[in-house]
């Protein structure tokens, strides 16, 4: 838990609504999410945690209400998506590094041919970001040769290399082997330290309450309870929190 | 405890399970290709000494003709169906893909309308269409004041071009499917378009999947050549007929005259599948 103060609102949600088909999956979320603040979204499975994040990238489309990412209108029907998807990085449960290419080519594929970047600074911001997540000696190595927990940390280098304001966690440890769930965790909260926003949707409860900032508890669609890990985690108030707590602690 | 006995004299109704192998796209080159390298060799030395041993006619004579046109059935005959094949499945190829394309385009009417075409050749009998292109194109064409003469061969070279195109066009939409939706939704996160995810992501690891298949459909449409004799097309079968009828229409030329295409085509698909399938289980393994 980080002690500083907050920073300016880099995602505000008012009121989102999203379902599929009949289904509503999300009824009237508002959150706001700081500079540099550390955001764990839990709940039991079916609570909406992913779509909400999936929403913030625009990857689903919302129904009503609003989410902005510094100031870009995401429930826009003119949003600019690349804009967008330069402030916001996305991490998956399932990795989705593309498995023709090394990991120094998944990298440094977004920078080369979505924004155009020059090859020699590209190759060189990959490199370290590979270093950074202690890959190195990884670059040709190709997905399907790196374990699950290796093909996480490339997956977030891919996503640091578009140089995001804001990092979304998918349940990013959720698809791994428990030996190789550390080394990604450590990855995040060395992001987290460096003042990264980060918004997780996780069921990793112990690495929830040492890195997060804050913690929204969703339940059915909604939020039930949020606040300061602290505080949530021992003087939980509403009988569902209380019921998912006493089920995994 | 009470023992419970593995055999038992009462009847006992097995569940039921089917015989037998899946059904499977590749089943031609797979038959092919299963067939053991000795069986193949055994075959081609017996061959002759099958067709010796038909009597009637002198059994040399019967040999001696077709050893007399066998150069001639193998370069103007069997090397122009080869050729037919190249064409047709060039020419295929570039439509099927991009009919192929059309079909996963995001646009309803393009996609509706690529399906029902790919459908539509991909489940007509192919002779059928090889009589319609024959038919629907003109016999000569006036292009600059100059007319040019469409021969048969080239119009049979389109024929067979179209269900090749209708089944490159599900190879190719059933490979972009078979990718995952999480490289889709990777790809858009980082902010590649739709067009660039295609060409750049989901394309390129499609490509090495569509090869076996593809080849699977080369060795068909190469074996369906012959199909072009009925339009006149001087190739291996038209050929041996005239050869047989330059011979008196003896009847013991029939077999080794016709069992002779059969020669040469297993002689150039039974390689094409052997590498299809030693392909397709590399591609299988690197995936």
């Amino acid at each position: 838990m980080t002690t500083h103060p907050l920073g300016e609102p880099i995602i505000v949600m008012t009121d989102v609504h999203k379902s599929f088909g009949e289904l509503e999956v999300i009824k009237g979320v508002s959150m706001t999410v700081h500079k540099g603040e550390v955001v764990c979204i839990i709940g039991p499975s079916g609570s909406g945690k992913s779509t909400l994040i999936r929403c913030i990238n625009a990857l689903n489309p919302i129904n009503s209400g609003s989410i902005t990412v510094r100031g870009i209108e995401v429930n826009d029907p003119r949003l600019d998506t690349l804009a967008l998807r330069r402030e916001v990085g996305i991490v998956f449960q399932q990795y989705n590094l593309f498995p023709h290419k090394t990991a120094l080519e998944n990298i440094m594929m977004a920078p080369l041919k979505v924004l155009g970047e020059d090859r020699d600074t590209v190759a060189k911001r990959a490199r370290s970001l590979l270093k950074k997540v202690r890959l190195e000696g990884k670059e040709d190595a190709y997905p399907g040769e790196l374990s699950g927990g290796q093909q996480q940390r490339v997956a977030i280098a891919r996503a640091l290399a578009m140089r995001p304001e804001v990092m979304l966690f998918d349940e990013v440890t959720a698809a791994l082997d428990p030996e190789t769930v550390k080394e990604v965790l450590v990855t995040i909260k060395e992001l987290a330290a460096e003042g990264m926003t980060c918004i997780l949707v996780t069921h990793e409860m112990g690495f929830a309450r040492e890195v997060a900032d804050h913690i929204y508890f969703t339940d059915r669609g909604v939020i039930v309870e949020h606040g300061p890990p602290a505080t949530f985690f021992d003087e939980a108030s509403d009988p569902r929190t209380k019921e998912f707590l006493s089920q995994i602690l | 405890m009470a023992m419970i006995p593995d055999r038992s004299d009462l009847a006992v109704l097995k569940p039921f399970r089917m015989q037998g192998a899946p059904y499977d796209a590749m089943y031609h080159v797979r038959w092919l290709a299963g067939i053991p390298l000795r069986w193949v060799v055994l075959l081609m030395l017996l061959w002759p000494t099958a067709v010796l041993a038909q009597s009637g006619m002198a059994m040399a004579d019967t040999f001696a003709a077709l050893w007399r046109w066998m150069p001639f059935l193998v370069t103007q005959g069997f090397l122009f169906n080869i050729l037919i094949s190249l064409f047709s499945m060039l020419i295929g190829t570039v439509l099927g893909v991009v009919l192929g394309l059309a079909q996963i385009s995001r646009v309803r009417p393009i996609r509706g309308l690529s399906w029902f075409i790919t459908q539509l050749f991909r489940n007509s009998p192919w002779l059928v269409l090889l009589f319609i292109v024959l038919l629907a194109l003109p016999y000569e064409i006036n292009i600059l004041g100059q007319t040019f003469r469409i021969p048969a061969w080239m119009k049979a070279v389109f024929g067979l071009s179209l269900p090749i195109m209708a089944n490159i066009s599900e190879i190719v939409r059933g490979a972009v499917i078979s990718v995952p939706s999480g490289q889709w939704e990777a790809a858009e996160s980082l902010g590649f378009n739709r067009r660039q995810t295609l060409y750049e992501i989901i394309l390129p690891q499609c490509f090495k999947r569509m090869i076996p298949p593809w080849m699977n459909w080369y060795a068909i449409l190469t074996m369906a050549t012959p199909l072009c004799s009925l339009l006149g097309v001087e190739e291996i079968i038209t050929l041996s007929r005239q050869a047989m009828s330059a011979e008196d229409n003896q009847p013991e030329l029939l077999i080794p005259f016709y069992g002779f295409a059969l020669v040469l085509f297993f002689a150039y698909c039974y390689p094409i599948a052997r590498i299809t399938i030693w392909l397709e289980r590399r591609v299988s393994v690197k995936f």
